[in-house]
């Protein structure tokens, strides 16, 4: 009985403990699904901190922090999504913009249903899938769409920008509409198909401290550093504006 | 059963493992808007969702059962070389992770897949269905029917079935007229436990299936998305799912409850 409550007391111990509290800190940045290959670069060459991702579809990671997760960092793909988690409490100063992108038309390489235009989509055989309305990705889609007045039914609302492009990938699907860094980042397995300024709409990123982060010094020093000349241009080689 | 006075510490543990499961539900039915429930209950999405669970799951347990009481059958009664290699293959997605096996069925029977690009070609395709959640639904499913009957069958008294043979029924016949009957209740209690997993099927069927509203949003992908958008939503949702688990337990209570 005895050894039983030393063994259950070292194990508490041990979780208790904070391994390596004199390394440097760790911060948890929650970001869009769109920003996942351009912040893990930046990750790797921040200095401050050691960075761990949770990459997801914007409001599944508002959805997350509002529940309790422990994040220093929330980057949005909208507005609207940052200005609930604000109007909620739970961001700490005011959210910073740090990029903008816009949406392209994906398609399998080579592009083999003929995808040209936003009204192309509507044709019939070709299987359109998107991110979910309440996805920024799925909304600006929806966006660009009414603008060009095409009426087309998605046969998929899917939970992030990414797993679109992976449907394209996989051959499953014919067509979405993605953000042109998506494209980018998928390099030959998929095709991006421009859509004109008229219809096309901008994304912007806004990106903020998260109330009670663990690590306030390092959470203000990476977002400066995203801010940075140095941040910026990272941004750029993955084809953020 | 002889009564037993529990050490201390057996039965602080105990206590400790009881309630990490029932305050998790206690919590489910505190937090949900009771007054909202109607509202939520009587959405479209909900109904629409609620329809084709209902639809899908019950799908998924018909096929299971045409499929799954045969396959039992062999593995209770035919000895074929590489026997406990196939059965644990097709035991196999009880404890697979639902997403790895959205993945697989996705290279199966995607447009692109093995069995998928020749379905593709007659103008069949399965993602983005209900089919497809039928398919997914029924890949993690249907094992836990096929072991219920399995162990009906091993456990059945097979003199009936000699009986019947020395009387001149043929195989068939003592299949449907006798085993058959005799196995009834451990077929709808594997139809039972299978039709409650098809239910709460969430990772094989968003993988292969996808997300759309009427055709392949499930209750449990309800449930999941209705969180970010409307959470009083999702807990009126959830605790619908909680009280149909509950039913199937108690109505599945006399076999795993013993006498309780």
């Amino acid at each position: 009985m005895r050894k039983f409550v030393v063994v259950l007391g070292l194990l508490a111990l041990a979780c208790g403990s904070s391994p390596g509290s004199t390394a440097r800190p760790t911060i948890d940045v929650y970001a869009a699904a769109s920003l996942t290959d351009a912040f893990k670069a930046l990750g790797a060459s921040f200095q401050g901190a050691s960075v761990r991702f949770n990459f997801a579809g914007t409001p599944t990671l508002v959805t997350q922090i509002e529940q309790g997760a422990e994040a220093d960092v929330f980057a949005s793909a909208d507005t609207t999504n940052m200005d609930k988690l604000k109007a909620d409490g739970f961001a700490s100063g005011e959210p910073k913009v740090f990029a903008h992108n816009s949406l392209e038309i994906v398609v399998a390489p080579g592009n083999p249903k003929g995808i040209a235009s936003l009204a192309d989509l509507a044709k019939p055989g070709v299987l359109y899938i998107s991110a979910g309305p309440t996805v920024p990705a799925g909304k600006y889609a929806a966006q660009a769409l009414a603008k060009a007045g095409v009426t087309v039914h998605p046969r998929s609302l899917e939970t992030d920008v990414k797993s679109v492009v992976s449907k394209i990938e996989l051959g499953e699907a014919d067509a979405g509409i993605v953000y042109r860094t998506d494209v980018r980042a998928a390099g030959t397995k998929v095709t991006g198909m421009s859509i004109p300024d008229a219809y096309n709409v901008v994304a912007t990123y806004p990106l903020v401290e998260v109330k009670g982060a663990k690590n306030p010094d390092a959470a203000i020093a990476f977002i400066a550093y995203v801010l940075s000349a140095e941040g910026q241009a990272k941004l750029a080689t993955f084809g953020f504006q | 059963m002889r009564r037993e006075k529990a050490p201390v510490w057996i039965g602080l543990l105990a206590a400790l493992g009881a309630a990490f499961f029932i305050i998790p539900l206690v919590g489910l039915v505190v937090r949900t808007p009771w007054g909202d429930a109607a509202r939520s209950l009587t959405s479209a999405d909900t109904l629409d969702a609620l329809r084709l669970s209902l639809i899908a799951s019950l799908s998924a347990t018909a096929v299971a059962l045409v499929l799954g009481v045969p396959l039992a059958w062999i593995y209770a009664r035919i000895d074929f070389p590489g026997r406990a290699v196939v059965r644990a293959l097709t035991t196999l997605p009880m404890v697979l992770p639902p997403v790895v096996g959205g993945i697989a069925l996705l290279l199966a029977f995607g447009r692109r897949g093995l069995l998928g690009s020749w379905l593709a070609m007659v103008g069949v395709s399965l993602p983005f269905t209900t089919a497809g959640v039928v398919l997914a639904e029924t890949f993690v499913a249907m094992p836990f029917l096929v072991l219920t009957v399995e162990a009906g069958l091993r456990s059945m008294d097979r003199r009936y079935e000699d009986a019947a043979r020395t009387l001149g029924a043929s195989r068939w016949t003592v299949f449907t007229r006798v085993t058959l009957p005799l196995i009834a209740p451990s077929v709808l209690a594997g139809a039972v436990l299978c039709w409650a997993r098809a239910l709460g099927e969430f990772g094989a069927t968003i993988t292969f299936a996808g997300n759309f509203p009427g055709v392949t949003q499930t209750m449990p992908l309800a449930v999941y998305l209705l969180l970010e958008t409307d959470p009083q939503g999702s807990f009126v949702l959830s605790l619908i799912l909680l009280m149909v688990s509950l039913l199937v337990l108690v109505g599945l209570r006399h076999r795993w409850l013993g006498s309780a």
